[in-house]
């Protein structure tokens, strides 16, 4: 077991009971270090989103376990009573759309996190110019999300993702939206940010020219998860 | 902590303000509603402090002469000043008509039959001078917009206005008209000519009062048929040493009379005589701060539903309820305070443009500010409830 990074094993999620009961997740078992980067891919229904929310810690899975390095977070039972500081603290969050608050800018969204954790306005706002400057976007610090192109916004999206240091991300199609050269410098950013900050990054994907880039990829089908090596071009 | 309200307000000043503008028209129509209460009591009060009387001596078992008629015998003021502890006393009428002028539309009043440097004289004058004639004087509130040296007409009679006072008015706000007490009588009681030839006929050709062998008496009842010796009140001022009950007590025993003290006649101007005009006006204030509690809950329900996406992004990233609660809650609150001052400011300009007083004080402001903030946060809560059911898995999609 991975002291960073996460690891689940055998998590399951089933919706309803009896007759009616649905097995979005039957048995999902993953291990992602520190620093990198997998691929997660799937077909529509296949248990993507459920996955990626009980990975969030948003809906409850109903067995198995998960640990975000050494520490338990699941055990055919939530072992965490606080989950929205878990998703603050520990979990980043990357969307198909950037989401970014569209009232704070650009330095605010990213420091909006460290502040909402308990550190000084100031603090926050030099962690998120730090991220600004090391995904080169500093020069938008004080822009509107509106003012930004959409490979500006992601990345802002990747700083706020960051900025508390989570050991894990969970990234949601974040190429999604972007053409390739532009999804491929997401990707390449991600890999980046993921060794940089020793984070363990789970990217969701259905992008055929991202999925290549991948050194390793889970595929999921009908709530059971496959491992299987990628090419690994581009994340290292 | 960032203010997210105070953020998302001033990405979107534009449309906040302009919210609040809107909600500041209908909160100064509010204002202007307790206004209007306020200054019909003020009237009232007003009419009671500037007829400078401590009793109202009325007909028995009437509550005039303002709430009801009244009508007394105008030599009774000659036996209430013999009355232990009446200082003054002295007659009065009161008409409410409408006052002709030349060239210019007329001008509803209440004229009121006063005696020169008597109770019932209005306090003080803006301009002009009291009036010092028996007939054809008078001195106006300067609501009816009578210029001194005007000629005005009261039924049959031309007077010429010698006088401007200020916050002489009925009642009803109707602005006064002060005039000598002998033509305000005639011009309360007096017939027409017509109606006097007719009256007269009448009495001749009545057998009873027309009596052959009684010569005279038909003359004697047409003239008490002309004079007219009604007053509709008497004001009574009292010595010094002497409660105004202990002073009404006698009089109203031993001279039939109905007496009013100073705190009784306020309690029949406004309790009674306004009772009505204020549950209407109470009616209106309620609606509207149903209507505004509405308007702010449905403009700040849909402000926030408009914000689902990011309330989730926010829930997800780990922001407590309770912050997004306040957000909401404030929001809510800048809104109101916009439309309490945009409303204030406008109740304040179109005051002075009513044609009856409106009066708008500090204390009503004080609790309008505090209601409103009360409707915000009250308006507010459904959109907090419904902040607060959005699911963070919302942001990760379907």
């Amino acid at each position: 077991m991975p002291v960073k990074g996460i690891h689940i094993e055998g998590l399951a999620k089933r919706y309803g009971s009896g007759d009616t009961a649905v097995d979005a997740l039957k048995d999902v078992n993953m291990e992602v270090a520190a620093g990198e980067v997998v691929g997660l891919v799937g077909p529509s229904g296949s248990g993507k989103s459920t996955l990626l929310k009980a990975l969030g810690a948003v809906i409850e899975p109903s067995a198995g376990r998960m640990t975000i390095g050494d520490t338990v977070i699941y055990d055919n039972g939530w072992k965490i009573k606080d989950l929205r500081a878990l998703r603050r603290d520990s979990i980043g969050f990357i969307f198909q759309a950037p989401y970014l608050i569209p009232f704070l800018d650009v330095t605010d969204n990213i420091a909006l996190l460290p502040m909402l954790a308990g550190q000084s306005n100031a603090r926050s706002r030099e962690l998120a110019m730090t991220l600004l400057q090391a995904l080169d976007v500093a020069h938008r610090a004080k822009a509107m999300p509106a003012q930004l192109s959409g490979g500006e916004q992601q990345r802002v999206a990747i700083a706020r993702a960051l900025v508390n240091r989570p050991p894990v991300v969970l990234a949601d199609e974040p190429t999604a939206p972007l053409d390739s050269e532009r999804a491929l410098a997401v990707i390449r950013i991600l890999g980046q940010m993921a060794q940089q900050y020793e984070t363990a990054i789970i990217v969701v994907t259905h992008d055929e020219k991202i999925i290549p880039t991948f050194k390793r990829i889970y595929h999921i089908r009908d709530g059971v998860t496959y491992e299987e090596a990628g090419e690994g071009r581009e994340t290292g | 902590m960032i203010s997210l309200a105070g953020r998302d307000i001033l990405k979107s000043w534009s449309k906040f303000v302009f919210t609040g503008m809107g909600l500041g028209l209908l909160i100064g129509v509010t204002f202007s509603m307790a206004g209007v209460y306020r200054g019909m009591v003020d009237d009232a009060k007003a009419l009671l402090s500037n007829s400078g009387a401590d009793l109202w001596v009325v007909q028995k078992d009437t509550q005039g002469p303002y709430a009801e008629s009244s009508s007394i015998y105008d030599d009774v003021y000659r036996d209430l000043l013999g009355m232990p502890g009446v200082a003054r006393a002295a007659n009065i009428t009161y008409l409410t008509m409408q006052v002709l002028r030349q060239g210019q539309p007329d001008v509803r009043a209440m004229v009121v039959g006063i005696l020169p440097d008597s109770p019932g004289e209005p306090g003080y004058l803006v301009a002009g001078r009291q009036i010092t004639r028996n007939h054809y004087e008078a001195v106006a509130d300067v609501a009816t917009k009578f210029k001194i040296g005007e000629r005005i007409q009261i039924r049959r009679n031309e007077y010429t206005v010698v006088g401007l006072t200020r916050r002489m008015v009925s009642s009803g706000g109707d602005p006064m008209v002060f005039i000598p007490l002998r033509d305000a009588q005639e011009a309360q009681f007096l017939k027409d000519n017509d109606a006097i030839v007719g009256q007269r006929q009448r009495t001749a050709a009545n057998p009873a009062l027309n009596r052959p062998g009684v010569p005279g008496l038909l003359d004697a009842v047409i003239v008490s048929q002309n004079h007219n010796p009604y007053v509709n009140a008497v004001l009574v001022q009292i010595k010094p040493g002497f409660s105004p009950e202990e002073v009404a007590a006698p009089i109203q025993r031993w001279k039939h009379l109905q007496v009013f003290t100073r705190a009784q006649m306020e309690e029949i101007l406004v309790v009674k005589l306004v009772a009505t005009s204020a549950r209407q006006i109470g009616m209106f204030l309620v609606i509207l701060t149903i209507v505004s509690t509405a308007i702010v809950a449905f403009i700040i329900y849909t402000m926030t539903m408009g914000k689902i996406r990011e309330i989730a992004v926010l829930k997800l990233i780990g922001t407590r309820n309770r912050t997004i609660a306040a957000m909401i809650m404030q929001q809510a609150i800048a809104l109101g305070i916009i439309g309490f001052v945009v409303g204030k400011i406008v109740a304040t300009i179109w005051a002075p443009m009513f044609p009856k007083y409106v009066l708008l004080i500090p204390g009503d402001a004080a609790r309008g500010f505090a209601v409103v903030v009360i409707i915000c946060i009250l308006a507010s809560l459904l959109a907090i409830r419904a902040a607060l059911k959005v699911d963070p898995a919302e942001a990760i999609g379907a």
